[in-house]
Formats: C-alpha cells, sequence, structure tokens
C-alpha cells in the first residue's frame, strides 16, 4: 500500500525537530525506524502532514550503561540491544523481551523511542519500561521534562507525550547482579503480537523471602501496566510453587483483557496466569 | 526530493516524493525489478534488501531516508558467470517454486550469513520467521541456507 502524500524533513539538531513538529500544529509526526508508523500511515491510520526524520540525530542512538542503570537513546534499535553485550547482565529482563520483537528485519530498524510513542497494547519495550519503573525524557518546546513509565501509558496508541514533544532517552534503573526474573509471552506466529505478555522480577531478601516484587502484563491489557494484587501476593514469601500458583490466580482475578478476533477476554486472562507460572518458575531457577 | 545513493555497487541519483517507499524506488524509478513487493506493510518479507549491510523491509523504508547508503539487492547478489553457492543450494534443495518470495530469502540469508556464517538451523528458521513462502513449506529453504554457511565461512559467499 502506498503512503499518503507529506511533507519531509531531517533536521540535524534536536532543537531544531522540536521546532519541526511544534510548526505542525499537531499534524507532524516524528518519524524513527518507521517500523509501526509507516505501516498505520500505508492503512490511513495515520496520515501526518509532514514526517520529521530523526536518522541524522547521532545523539540518539547511545547506550551507556553505569552504576546508576542503562540509558538508552531514542534512536537505539532492537538490533542494538541484541549486539549490545552489556545489556545481558546490566539489564537481563530487557535484553530477553527485546529477543520477542517482531521479525529479525524489523529489528535492524525499530527504535525504542519509537516504540514507546505508538504504544502498542503488545509491545515489548513499553511493557518493559513499565515493570522496571523507567524514565523516560521528553523534549518540547518549552524544555524537558522526565515522565515516569508508569504514567506514559493511557491506552492503546495513546500516552502522554504532547504534539511538539520528542521522546530523547529512556532511563532503566540499576539492576542488582542478584535480582531474579523473567519474561514469557505468547504470540501465534513467531514475532507476531503478543497475545499476552508477562514480565517479571523480585528480590531476595535476608530471610529468602521475595521483596521489590515487579509484575507487568502486556498484550492482555490496553497499555502496559503492573498488577500490584500479583506483587503482594509474592513479596514477604518464598517463591515456590504454592506462592506462584496464587500470584498467577490474583493476577488472573486483576486483569479485564480486551477480546478480539485472535482471543477471547476469558482466554487471555487465562494465558496471562500461564505465563507469569512460567515467568516466575524461570526466575525461582 | 533528489536521493543519492549506491545501489549494487554504483551510485545513483534520482527525484523521489517523501511518500514512495524505496522498494518502489528501486522497482519504477531504477528498473530493478528483483526485489518484489508483496504485502507492502512489513509483513511478508518480499521486498527485502540490505541497507549498509543489514536487512531491511524496503517497503517500510522510504526512499529520501536512504540517502548516503549503500543498498544492496538481490540483482547485486548473482555472478554473470556462475550461479553464487547461495543460489545453487537454494537449486540443489529446491528451495522455491513460485519464486515470488526467493529475493526477499536470497537477501535475507545473505546478511544473516555474511554476519554469522555459523548460525545453526534454529537462527536460520528465527531468521527467515520474517519471509512468508506460500510453496515450499520453508524446509528445504532451511536446508539451502544452512548447506550455503560452508561458502560463507571460507569467504567466498557472494
Amino acid at each position: 500500500m502506498k503512503f499518503p502524500a507529506f511533507e519531509y524533513a531531517a533536521p540535524s539538531t534536536l532543537a531544531e525537530a522540536v521546532s519541526l513538529l511544534a510548526a505542525g500544529r499537531g499534524t507532524a509526526k516524528a518519524l524513527a525506524g518507521g517500523q509501526s508508523l509507516l505501516p498505520a500511515m500505508a492503512f490511513r491510520l495515520a496520515m501526518p502532514s509532514m514526517l520529521v526524520d530523526l536518522r541524522k540525530l547521532k545523539e540518539l542512538q547511545k547506550i551507556t550503561v553505569s552504576e546508576d542503570g542503562a540509558r538508552l537513546g531514542a534512536g537505539v534499535r532492537w538490533r542494538d540491544i541484541e549486539d549490545d553485550a552489556r545489556l545481558r547482565t546490566a539489564q537481563p529482563l530487557l535484553a530477553a523481551a527485546i529477543e520477542h520483537v517482531a521479525h529479525y528485519q524489523i529489528r535492524n530498524r525499530g527504535t525504542v523511542g519509537g516504540s514507546l510513542a505508538h504504544a502498542d497494547p503488545a509491545a515489548e519495550m513499553p511493557g518493559i519500561a513499565v515493570t522496571c519503573d523507567a524514565e523516560i525524557r521528553v523534549l518540547g518546546p518549552k524544555g524537558e521534562r522526565i515522565i515516569a513509565a508508569g504514567h506514559f501509558f493511557t491506552g492503546a496508541l495513546s500516552t502522554t507525550l504532547a504534539d511538539d514533544e520528542l521522546i530523547v532517552e529512556v532511563s532503566m534503573p540499576a539492576w542488582p547482579a542478584k535480582r531474579r526474573w523473567g519474561f514469557e509471552e505468547l504470540a501465534r506466529r513467531r514475532g507476531d503480537f503478543a497475545l499476552a505478555g508477562i514480565a517479571t522480577f523480585y528480590d531476595i531478601d535476608v530471610g529468602g523471602c521475595a521483596t521489590n516484587t515487579h509484575i507487568g502484563v502486556i498484550g492482555a491489557c490496553m497499555c502496559p501496566h503492573r498488577v500490584p494484587q500479583a506483587e503482594k501476593a509474592l513479596n514477604g514469601r518464598v517463591v515456590d510453587e504454592t506462592t506462584i500458583q496464587a500470584a498467577a490466580r490474583a493476577l488472573e482475578e486483576a486483569l479485564e483483557p480486551p477480546s478480539d478476533l485472535h482471543a477471547s477476554a476469558a482466554y487471555r486472562r487465562s494465558l496471562a496466569g500461564t505465563l507469569l507460572e512460567r515467568a516466575l518458575q524461570h526466575a525461582a531457577k | 526530493m533528489r536521493v543519492q545513493f549506491e545501489l549494487n555497487g554504483k551510485p545513483v541519483e534520482v527525484d523521489a516524493l517523501p511518500r514512495t517507499h524505496l522498494a518502489d524506488c528501486i522497482r519504477h524509478q531504477l528498473m530493478q525489478t528483483g526485489t518484489h513487493v508483496g504485502c507492502e506493510h512489513g509483513v511478508c518479507g518480499a521486498c527485502t534488501v540490505i541497507v549498509d549491510g543489514a536487512a531491511v523491509r524496503s517497503c517500510l523504508i522510504l526512499a529520501v531516508q536512504v540517502e548516503g547508503s549503500k543498498v544492496t539487492t538481490v540483482e547485486g547478489l548473482s555472478r554473470d558467470d556462475d550461479l553464487t553457492p547461495l543460489q545453487k543450494a537454494f537449486r540443489k534443495h529446491h528451495a522455491l517454486q513460485c519464486g515470488f518470495c526467493t529475493p526477499g530469502m536470497i537477501t535475507t540469508a545473505h546478511a544473516l550469513l555474511t554476519e554469522e556464517p555459523d548460525a545453526d538451523r534454529d537462527r536460520i528458521r528465527e531468521v527467515l520467521s520474517g519471509n512468508i513462502c506460500r510453496c515450499t513449506g520453508y524446509v528445504n529453504i532451511i536446508e539451502a541456507v544452512y548447506e550455503a554457511r560452508e561458502a560463507y565461512r571460507s569467504g567466498v559467499g557472494k
């Protein structure tokens, strides 16, 4: 399908990109990898008057790993994350989740910032950002602001990002080496949208119990979110088959998944519970 | 907009509308019709080309975005005198029937084996999962790519 007509600009500074977006008065869109925006345009789900291509902004393409955590520039591609050996230990949950993103060719183009801005309910990166309490740094005409990932996503394909704002970077908090984690998702075909997915981690306290449990869900919801009811079922308890089952049932009860032609709400709810069991079994190993 | 890039080793310059995707630019403006357009929304993989070493879907990249890049299509992965090792393997294993998906399979496999000549069958299967074939059932394609690894290991892939 052919794209609708639009104006095109490839600015060489962030400031220029922001002012081009602002000049579009809500009808200009930032173009990063284009792996979600261009199909949306092919289907006429999006018809921006202008695309502001971010390809020349090398400052958006950096991955920084330090004691404070990992910072991923908005222009970092899935491929860059896969190729960065540091992230496998610095952010293992992120690295595991990114393996599930689409296909080889898409992973060579798709970006962190694009996925966050697009906010597909089944997308891995938004789910990881929410689960890991990441912060999203955005730049607009009035300057920068930092948005907690938990407050960024408002619904399917909806975020609190303003039309004239650009995602600059996502900061993932530091990851203790002994943290336990698991990621599971199920799609009907390899690389396809997840019917449901679970990202989870917890730390172990001096008594051997789970603490700081984080459980995030994608696919079986309108936007990625944590599930405190299921987290509560694990905090302060030893993670074993009994507590895993309790957490999974609490998760199922808490979810309100959508129904569509790919899966019913009941199927998605049950699937999410099963995936949480598997993710926690992986974590507890 | 004027766009300059390198196509199969030769510099080219075209006047492309911003809305023109790379596949249409290559096929209609540069008359290289080896790149096939299947779904045109990033699902089928038939239009895969190699941009600066990376296999990408040419229906999901604008022609104006490849300014200054090196683009390789299936035409750039053949020789005049003989079949390439990948082509020979596809022929030997009957890895195609109608041939529509083949350019995307060849470009994807070439990008993969260039970077990962030791890719095992699982890795090949995983990478080719982004390319749809309606004829072969995939097994023969995977076998062909697996066999071509040897040539890439010894540096005579292309």
